[in-house]
């Protein structure tokens, strides 16, 4: 069959989602949107005491690249402490899915962002200053063009 | 394989296919080439297939335009009449708000140049406010150009009463009836155009074949400089194989249209009343009376064009989406992205009518192809309402 627009990976996360729903007692959600399109991406995180993401789910309204970049994102993000997944960046989520289309790159960034939102959610729940997530993003950066 | 995309271009019918293989095969001569058989053989497939082709829409044959397709058609009657006497130092051009991007981009080119063009709106059907249209249209006005059909939403416009207007008002008045011609009666003189564009792939006809109707009377000025071919407004040597598939698909939509198109009305009306039943937040778009045969349109609240599309596509029903994110694929940016402006101009809210479908059927859809889009729609609309962070049942 001729290719479509989209990698092979990318129809597979389209077609098989992972981690899809809702956390009832999450330690964070964050929702972003991308108004471009009217993507609407909410991801939830729970966290552990030792600062791991147990779970994560997530909710998509949106193209078949939005879809798979939430999926994706949440396969990348399971296991992994606080610091490790303020460094995934919309690229790994691009990479992992084997690419996007050069219009569909905002998908990923919009997984990306939800990630930072989930997580500053997860802060100010736990009484700090969500702020803390900027300062580490861009530590991570400086440590990244160092 | 079910196809349902056929305002995009619909499959050839046979009859038309073999009808053009011996002009690719043995009969190759240029019919500029009187002199000699081979020749004169094009020159008279092209006489031929200019009169099945005027039948149709119940023009001349002298009245009847070969271009390569819809777009140069719709080109050529907007750029062409610009220059000419009767229109002459008028600056301002009439369109509506739900044209072909043939249309509306050679407008938006046009308004660079100094033109002014006024949209007229249409309501939540897609219908054309006519008494605006009576109201913009002014002496200053060199063209009104008014699309018939549109392949997104399937609204059919009254012609009659808009050519109506623009002969009251003695503006020149043009119609992009590509995705009409072929599926619904046409009648030049009924109407009273004075320019009418259409296209063979979109009633089984081959790819490259379309024709503008230049009434009897009304100049125009060519935009390719060169030969004399067709009357000297298009010049370049003629596609003689698309013309000769164009002409017989023309003879054959003139004989079995009646016969093709209630047949797609009913399955049309199967497919509606069938999405109809399934959900209460399906809302359809278009005109459900006047309305393109075979063609169902709608968006569904909670979820995204695109993702239905791509379901119905895995499930290998082909249609087409309106939706934001599916509008340009291949675009090398995200402000390539936009929705659709003819939902926007219905009043679809930006934001929701990233969820739009059109299924448009051939005289080749069955009753067993409706079945099918009606088994599969429920599992993938409740799959994708799933995921929807929006729905809430």
């Amino acid at each position: 069959m001729a290719k479509g627009p989209y990698s092979e990976k990318v129809m597979e996360h389209f077609m098989n989602p992972r981690n899809m729903g809702e956390i009832e007692d999450a330690s964070g959600v964050g929702e972003v949107g991308n108004p471009a399109c009217g993507d609407v991406m909410k991801l939830y995180l729970k966290i552990n005491d030792d600062g791991i993401v147990d779970d994560v789910k997530f909710k998509t309204f949106g193209c078949g690249a939005a879809i798979a970049s939430s999926s994706m994102a949440t396969e990348l993000l399971k296991g992994k402490s606080v610091e490790e997944i303020l460094e995934l960046t919309n690229n790994a989520i691009v990479e992992a899915l084997d690419g996007l289309p050069p219009a569909k790159i905002h998908c990923s960034v919009m997984a990306e962002e939800a990630i930072e939102a989930a997580l500053k959610d997860y802060y100010k729940r736990i009484g700090k200053d969500p702020k803390i997530v900027d300062e580490m993003k861009e530590k991570i950066k400086n440590k990244r063009t160092n | 394989m079910i196809y349902v995309d056929n305002v995009a271009g619909t499959k050839p019918d046979k009859r038309v296919v073999d009808k053009m293989i011996p002009f690719y095969t043995e009969k190759y001569g240029n019919p500029s080439a009187h002199f000699y058989p081979l020749g004169r053989e094009s020159f008279e497939a092209i006489d031929e297939a200019r009169g099945h082709v005027a039948s149709l829409i119940n023009a001349e044959k002298d009245e009847i335009i070969f271009t390569s397709c819809g777009t140069e058609s719709n080109n050529l009657a907007i750029k062409g009449i610009l220059d000419t006497e009767r229109a002459k130092n008028k600056k301002h051009i009439v369109i509506s708000e739900i044209e072909h991007f043939s249309v509306q981009n050679v407008c938006v080119k046009l308004m660079n140049e100094g033109y002014k063009v006024t949209k007229v709106r249409v309501d939540e059907n897609g219908k054309v406010n006519l008494d605006e249209l009576e109201n913009v249209v002014t002496e200053d006005t060199a063209l009104v150009s008014i699309i018939y059909v549109s392949p997104e939403i399937g609204t059919i416009q009254d012609l009659k009463k808009i050519g109506e207007i623009c002969r009251n008002k003695g503006v020149l008045f043009h119609t992009d009836a590509v995705a009409g011609v072929g599926h619904v009666p046409v009648d030049v003189k009924e109407i009273g155009c004075d320019l009418m564009s259409f296209a063979g792939q979109n009633f089984y006809g081959p790819k490259g074949s379309a024709a503008l109707y230049i009434k009897k009377g009304v100049k125009i000025n060519p935009i390719f400089d060169g030969g004399f071919q067709e009357m000297g407004l298009r010049s370049g040597s003629e596609n003689v194989p698309a013309i000769v598939g164009f002409g017989e698909a023309a003879k054959i939509a003139k004989n079995e249209m009646d016969e093709y198109t209630s047949k797609m009305k009913k399955l049309q009306n199967q497919l509606w009343n069938g999405l109809d039943e399934m959900f209460d937040f399906i809302h359809f778009t278009g005109d459900k009376n006047d309305r393109l045969p075979g063609h169902v349109s709608f968006w569904i609240e909670y979820i995204e064009g695109e993702s239905l599309l791509l379901w119905y596509s895995l499930k290998e029903i082909y249609g087409a989406s309106g939706s934001a994110c599916s509008s340009n694929i291949l675009a090398e940016d995200e402000d390539e992205l936009e929705a659709s402006h003819v939902l926007t101009a219905i009043g679809v809210p930006n934001d929701i009518c990233a969820g739009s479908i059109t299924f448009s059927m051939s005289k080749y859809s069955t009753e067993e192809d409706v079945n099918r889009i009606l088994e599969v729609t429920p599992e993938i609309v409740h799959k994708l309402c799933e995921m929807s962070p929006y729905y809430n049942k």
